[in-house]
């Protein structure tokens, strides 16, 4: 943990500077991009979801919200099946959701698949390039964390989201905040730079923590060991550039069955930064431009000699 | 400074000459509060103001239909996008001037920059209902270093990039307007400054809008699954900024029929045949970018692939979009212009306004989010804060226009040439 506070308050002053030094348009070079850096990190943490051993019981909801200072599901609610009949997202006051998709084969076979849905923590965020204040992180250790005491409301994270995960607590009229799961990493919370809630109270051993290399390790090994029994895809390994989040399916069941969207490897926010910073690089485009339209000006002045002879008048 | 004749001298002679315009304050007061135009906008703008404190006390929860799933509504859907697209004449008729020597354009700058710049001040009053936190909105601009101590510059954002330029935009306008409001206050020396800047700044807004115009289309490409692909395309920073032009283009002949018929004194001495002449000078241009634009729409559903969706609720609707308010406002202005029939340009200009507000709209709310069940409907508070802000704008246009030398050259002060 001391290794990624020192490198984190490191680049805020780097890139703080060179933001205060920048010109009016006040964009940096390449190098303040800090999740580019980040994303290579193999200290990355993640979570492997092994969404076939999933029971639907919902307890990493509940620690979940225990965690976050959030209501708290009471026994007979998280036994309470109904919840399922319509999709759930994870909301302001709920970081994560468990949904229920119908299982392939027949009779004994048909068994309900159930899939908890949460900040994916993307190696390359959409939400922390899109963010104007910087208020969105990615920490050297995985996890994708907000600061609110930055944060203007412009909800322009929750646009960018490739999967749709940030909300905002529309309810609040003076202090709102885009709320979303932090991988147990936000101030006050108990677990904070440990095993996250849900995976330290999921019973049946569906969830994963470990440095996210080693996850994939075991999601292929698992994949190769128990062919039957798996999907071949690992989702999260390449989706949006690769997120903290892995996801193993059960065999004959896509993804797409299960909710998860169709995405490419590309991570999104790559294409608006490549123009950004093109079109900022050095300065030389904008003063170039600056420079050919003066020209044009001058060109196209009027009459300049009525003009001296309007002056001297 | 002795010569300056229109300058009073006492505070009573100043808002006599420059508030009241030579009326009697009693007569100025009930003209005002008697013109049934100020009583229904009164009525719309006294309910703004009720809203606007149910918004920052209740929150956004009890005056919009916002989800977590629909962040952006009307309220960036139109007060912000449109406003910008729409704003864009200061802009184009200034370029056009200023720039490229098309000087017969004369007239039309200063209703044009007038526009542009209060346009974008009530972006950012609009704007400003929407952010959860509107008092922070100097953050990106370094007041968040000052405050939290921590690095505030997302540099990485597109939206850092349209929010220093909305701003400084805003100081150009509001610079490249100054002479007129230095001719009203008759200061002679301020105003051959302010003159002397006006000339820079309107390179340096052309290059503003340029990037800003198509910035706010770059916002949408990091949202490639959520706006339908028909609207998607790696393209869109271009489309943004055509339509912005043409947008600008046509508000401008909108305005200046609105302005000929509300101000008619103040345009009393313009030719009406040369006034024709402009706008069907606007309309030619405005057909020809049109077609651009239309073109390029084509390409950009070529270069996704996406032929086959046009057979889907969401293509035929597309298909409205592109023929009925792209195509035929294109073949009207190209009509209106063989013609040289003014009026049928002008008609156009109304036809175009709204073809640029729905394509603003199916990007940011109509067709965003398409693959999801629930829709997003705006609550009626949240039109009601749209025509509030949008009221507030025509009564500040009007006091403007009524007061400085917008419309017709101060007599004291020759042309800027």
């Amino acid at each position: 943990m001391v290794i990624v506070n020192v490198s984190r308050r490191g680049f805020l002053k780097k890139a703080g500077a060179v933001g205060l030094g920048g010109s009016l348009v006040g964009l940096a070079p390449d190098k303040a991009i800090a999740s580019e850096v980040i994303a290579a990190s193999d200290d990355s943490m993640g979570v492997l979801v092994d969404i076939p051993n999933c029971i639907g019981c919902r307890e990493c909801e509940a620690a979940c919200n225990e965690a976050n200072g959030f209501e708290v599901p009471t026994e007979e609610e998280l036994k309470d099946k109904s919840v399922f009949a319509e999709h759930r997202r994870p909301g302001p006051h709920n970081h994560t959701t468990v949904n229920q998709f119908p299982g392939g084969g027949d009779g004994v076979e048909a068994r309900p698949i159930y899939v908890k849905a949460n900040c994916f923590h993307c190696n390359k965020p959409a939400c922390v390039s899109a963010c104007i204040v910087g208020a969105f992180r990615k920490l050297e250790s995985g996890p994708v964390v907000y600061d609110a005491w930055k944060c203007m409301g412009c909800r322009y994270c929750m646009v960018a989201c490739p999967f749709g995960i940030p909300t905002y607590e529309y309810d609040n009229p003076l202090t709102p905040q885009v709320r979303k799961c932090t991988l147990c990493s936000n101030e006050g919370n108990p677990n904070k730079g440990g095993v996250p809630a849900c995976v330290k109270t999921c019973p049946k051993e569906c969830l994963t923590y470990g440095k996210r290399n080693d996850l994939l390790a075991r999601a292929h090994e698992k994949i190769r060991s128990e062919p039957d029994a798996y999907a071949t895809h690992v989702y999260g390994e390449h989706e949006v550039g690769g997120t903290s989040w892995l996801y193993l399916a059960p065999k004959g069941a896509s993804f797409e069955e299960l909710g998860f969207l169709k995405l490419g490897t590309a991570p999104p926010p790559l294409r608006t930064e490549r123009i950004q910073h093109g079109i900022f690089k050095y300065f030389i485009p904008p003063l170039a431009w600056y420079g050919l339209l003066g020209a044009v000006m001058w060109v196209a002045r009027p009459n300049a000699d009525a003009a001296m002879g309007k002056a001297e008048s | 400074m002795a010569e300056c004749s229109g300058r009073p001298t006492t505070w009573k002679a100043w808002l006599a000459g420059k508030w009241y315009m030579d009326q009697a304050p009693g007569d100025y007061w009930r003209a005002v509060f008697t013109s049934p135009f100020n009583i229904i906008t009164g009525i719309i703008i006294c309910v703004g103001l009720v809203l606007t404190v149910v918004r920052f006390t209740q929150g956004l929860e009890a005056t919009t239909n916002l989800t977590n799933d629909y962040p952006w509504g009307l309220w960036i859907g139109f007060d912000v996008l449109c406003g910008v697209a729409l704003a864009a004449g200061g802009f184009v008729i200034g370029s056009a001037v200023h720039l490229f020597g098309m000087h017969r354009y004369h007239s039309l700058v200063r209703p044009a920059i007038l526009t542009g710049f209060l346009g974008y001040f009530f972006v950012v009053v609009g704007l400003c209902f929407d952010l959860g936190r509107p008092w922070r909105l100097p953050y990106p601009m370094g007041a968040g270093y000052v405050v939290t101590g921590s690095n505030s510059f997302g540099v990485t954002s597109v939206m850092f990039l349209v929010g220093w330029h909305v701003a400084v935009y805003l100081t150009v306008q509001f610079l490249e307007f100054c002479p007129a409001v230095f001719e009203w206050l008759d200061r002679k020396t301020l105003r051959k400054w302010a003159i002397r800047i006006t000339i820079g700044a309107t390179v340096f807004g052309v290059i503003l809008s340029t990037l800003h115009q198509s910035a706010l289309g770059a916002l949408f490409l990091l949202a490639e699954g959520k706006v339908h692909p028909l609207w998607y395309s790696p393209f869109i920073p271009v489309f943004f900024f055509i339509s912005a032009v043409v947008g600008g283009l046509s508000m401008v002949i909108f305005e200046s029929m609105l302005s000929h018929r509300v101000f008619h004194s103040q345009v009393a001495h313009h030719d009406p045949a040369e006034a024709d002449r402009l706008v069907i000078g606007l309309g030619k241009a405005a057909s020809v970018l049109l077609f651009t634009y239309f073109c390029l729409k084509w390409i950009g559903v070529a270069d996704g692939q996406h032929w086959d969706l046009l057979n889907t609720p969401y293509g035929y609707w597309f298909l409205v979009e592109m023929f009925g308010f792209v195509l035929l406002p294109c073949l009207l202005y190209a009509l209106g212009v063989r013609r040289q029939s003014a009026s049928l340009v002008r008609f156009t200009s109304v036809l175009t306004v709204l073809g640029i507000v729905l394509n603003r709209l199916n990007v940011s709310i109509i067709t965003f989010q398409w693959n999801l069940e629930d829709r997003y409907f705006p609550r009626w508070t949240e039109f009601a804060i749209t025509v509030f802000v949008v009221t507030l704008g025509l009564w500040t246009f009007r006091f403007m226009v009524n007061r400085m030398p917008v419309l017709y050259d101060h007599p004291d002060y020759p042309p800027e040439h």
